[in-house]
């Protein structure tokens, strides 16, 4: 095997030569290095709309790999441990759709749990697959979903033996891991491939403080969000595969749905990420660890805030858990998470991930230095301090409800419907999502009965400020559900 | 040869002096360290590239940040200094015998150095027993007190690079709650004139007013600082910087100053109406 030199950095490589021979532009894009647009280039700079160029030989073509971008597909395999790695344009989102799509079919079942991205229910919307859901655990204390545990996943594959994949969220937005490795087994002894969601753990690959990456696990494939702790740029992601996978088959199916003119802003940062986390990764997420836990010291020294960490793990529901996320509980300082996040955002321009109804989370990277850290500690101090009230009690934590899938998520959601205000739902089969967003988990999604503890979840969510998407209705007074024959 | 500091005060405004030489440069884990030795200043003090103090004028911002404060609270004990790594502002409350306590919170600690070795002139007081240096991040260290101070003083860097976390609401909340019920916080301010500052200067007071029950600014003239307008601020729970001035307490004191005077505290919180109109933009209706 060659030896692969991660300091290479090909599509960058390439780009750089290109501008170099300054090549005049009779292909798209129109823009011609910037000149069409100039408003465009004050705003991005000469460089960045100059690098802004089409596929063509020089530069290789995403969409049939055979020379840069090729290169640096194996160079990004070779650091994240992976047979093959696949570069995405259209955020992991696409990487997420790809490994579901490349892996079931209309009528499979995909064993997953409920708290999955709504890019899985997007995969399931198109390929007509049939979820089976896991309950992830809920830890009453802090209302959040956990991981799966390793024996409901053995539960769920002797109930439906026929199965064609296992998903795992790892870890979740929360930082919680499942035992990816025992579950990895699980799948592989039954004839099943295993899926990783891995949109939060682009920095497990680099470094050994941290829960297991699903490629060392043994997962079949990855979806890793490299722009997100990874340093690329938004919407540019990776998506990962082991050597059980047929390269060629997952190629195709990308190519179902993603873009002929990939940009070379994402492709480039991209290989850039890759190379800075090869060759400095380790030393790096070492120092965000170290930022994050100093974080969390200081901020359960503030009372009231818990930050949680490792003393999360259980051996189940809570395997491993990923030290960099700053979770923070926010309900005995008597808010809820929410307005946590609209006082940050409001009174101390400090602008947070996402706030949920008792947590906050900090979205702690290699971006992050420690002076930006006391101005979140300082204001977190100040917002007890001013807004803080004595009385937590009162706040509904988040729970899981249990959906009852009563057709596929394909057939709900092409299915003839009728739109009913909210109050008159009960009983009836949805077609819409319903989402709680951040962290973007479905309380409804197409073809589940709508329950009255699943109604005086979403009001409540609604009263309390959460940004509620996914229905037709945008302030979900109505709801679309199934005709009744 | 010609041998000149340049800094620019806006994009298209220059102010240099020339220099003889540079004794010191260095890079400390948050900034750059530079002191040069000039015909016109003396010695001055640069982080990078901005001009601290010199010593020349350095005696105007010193004494206008410390003895305002001093002539309104009637009985200072306990003070916390954040920032004044090059001692200037320690140097003019060591005059004060009353003053049992002094921390300091400066976050770099080779400023502290390098002014020891390079700048007497200020840090001549470092060494008073009744100071208390802590090299830590001033936001961080104001976090934890309750009720402990009479006096804080701000002496921060400009708000772009490690003195940001200085100009912010959750810094002036947290000092508020870290002064006692009758305590005065001091800041510098920055200058009014060009618009970049005058953005911060407005910004510092909106946060300032959403933080203290009184708020009030006043001015002095420093020609080495930007436009040599500067600006300092007043924040207090009880006292009022003018009507509870006691001029006849603070001249029985007998400090001679070069600059403060109680006759020039009156005129300085008269400020320009450009600049009283600014800030009233920001303050909530009355």
């Amino acid at each position: 095997m060659k030896q692969l030199d991660q300091t290479r950095a090909p599509i960058y490589e390439a780009l750089e030569h290109f501008r170099s021979l300054r090549v005049v532009p009779f292909d798209v894009p129109g823009h011609k290095r910037g000149r069409g647009n100039p408003e465009l280039v004050r705003l991005l700079g000469e460089r960045c709309v100059g690098m802004d160029v089409n596929s063509m030989k020089p530069l290789d073509n995403l969409c049939h790999p055979v020379s840069v971008i090729r290169e640096a597909e194996e160079l990004a395999a070779d650091a994240f441990g992976a047979a093959h790695a696949f570069l995405m344009v259209g955020g992991t989102t696409s990487a997420v759709q790809s490994m579901v799509l490349a892996s079931v079919q209309r009528g499979d079942e995909i064993i997953l749990p409920r708290n999955v991205h709504r890019s899985v229910m997007g995969a399931l919307v198109l390929c007509g697959a049939i979820p089976v859901y896991v309950n992830p655990q809920c830890d009453d204390r802090l209302g959040i979903p956990l991981g799966m545990r390793a024996e409901e996943v053995a539960a769920a594959i002797r109930a439906h033996p026929k199965a064609r994949a296992v998903l795992v969220n790892n870890p979740t937005y929360y930082g919680v891991c499942s035992d990816l490795r025992t579950i990895v087994r699980l799948a592989h002894e039954h004839g099943m491939l295993c899926l990783a969601d891995e949109a939060h753990g682009t920095h497990f690959y680099f470094s050994d403080r941290l829960p297991p990456s699903a490629m060392a696990a043994g997962a079949d494939m990855a979806a890793v969000s490299m722009h997100k702790s990874g340093g690329s740029l938004t919407q540019s992601s990776l998506l990962l595969a082991g050597p059980a996978v047929h390269p060629g088959y997952v190629r195709q199916i990308i190519n179902l749905t993603q873009t002929t003119s990939a940009s070379y802003l994402l492709l480039s940062s991209l290989d850039i990420a890759r190379r800075n986390l090869a060759l400095r990764g380790e030393q790096e997420f070492a120092r965000v660890i170290g930022l994050a836990e100093y974080a969390r010291t200081e901020i359960n020294g503030i009372g009231g805030y818990y930050a949680f960490g490792r003393e999360l793990i259980n051996g189940g529901s809570v395997y491993d858990f990923d030290v960099t996320k700053l979770s923070v509980n926010t309900l005995d300082v008597g808010l809820a998470g929410i307005e946590v996040y609209d006082l940050l955002r409001d009174e101390y321009d400090i602008q947070i991930e996402f706030g949920d109804l008792g947590n906050i989370l900090a979205y702690l990277s290699i971006g992050d230095r420690p002076r930006e850290i006391e101005r979140l500690v300082g204001a977190l101090s100040e917002v007890r301090r001013r807004f803080g009230r004595p009385d937590s009690a009162g706040l509904m934590k988040q729970e899981y409800i249990e959906p009852q899938v009563a057709v596929s998520p394909q057939a709900a959601f092409y299915a003839p419907q009728r739109s009913l205000p909210l109050d008159e739902t009960a009983g009836r089969v949805c077609c819409e999502f319903v989402m709680c967003y951040p962290p973007g988990i479905p309380i409804l999604a197409p073809g589940e009965r709508i329950t009255e503890p699943i109604l005086d979840y979403i009001r409540y969510a609604k009263a309390k400020g959460c940004s509620m998407t996914g229905p037709e209705d945008p302030e979900i007074t109505r709801l679309n559900v199934l005709e009744e024959r | 040869m010609e041998f000149w500091f340049s800094e620019e005060q806006t994009p298209n405004v220059r102010f240099s002096v020339r220099v003889d030489r540079q004794l010191y440069s260095g890079r400390s884990e948050f900034q750059r360290i530079d002191v040069f030795e000039s015909p016109e200043f003396g010695r001055f003090l640069t982080l990078d590239g901005y001009m601290m103090l010199t010593e020349k004028d350095e005696f105007i911002y010193h004494e206008m940040i410390v003895h305002v404060p001093m002539a309104v609270h009637p009985r200072v004990r306990d003070v916390l200094v954040i920032g004044a790594g090059d001692g200037g502002v320690i140097r003019e409350l060591a005059r004060y015998p009353e003053i049992e306590h002094i921390d300091m919170a400066e976050i770099d600690p080779q400023v502290v150095e390098v002014c020891r070795e390079y700048l007497p002139q200020t840090a001549c007081a470092l060494d008073d027993p009744r100071l208390t240096i802590h090299y830590e991040d001033g936001l961080r260290f104001v976090r934890a007190p309750e009720n402990a101070y009479d006096l804080i003083i701000v002496d921060s860097t400009d708000p772009f690079g490690p003195g940001e976390g200085l100009f912010t609401r959750e810094f002036y909340g947290n000092c508020c709650k870290a002064l006692r019920e009758d305590g005065i916080m001091v800041n510098q301010h920055e200058s009014p004139f060009y618009d970049q500052d005058a953005v911060m200067c407005q910004r510092a007071h909106k946060r300032i007013v959403e933080s203290f029950p009184i708020s009030r600014v006043y001015q002095a003239h420093i020609p080495t600082y930007a436009s040599g307008h500067w600006l300092f601020g007043f924040a207090s729970k009880r006292y009022h910087p003018l009507k509870d001035l006691d001029e006849a307490r603070w001249n029985a004191r007998g400090l001679r100053c070069r600059y403060y005077t109680t006759a020039l505290h009156r005129g300085a919180f008269y400020i320009p109406a450009y600049v009283e109109e600014m800030l009233e933009d920001v303050e909530p209706e009355r």
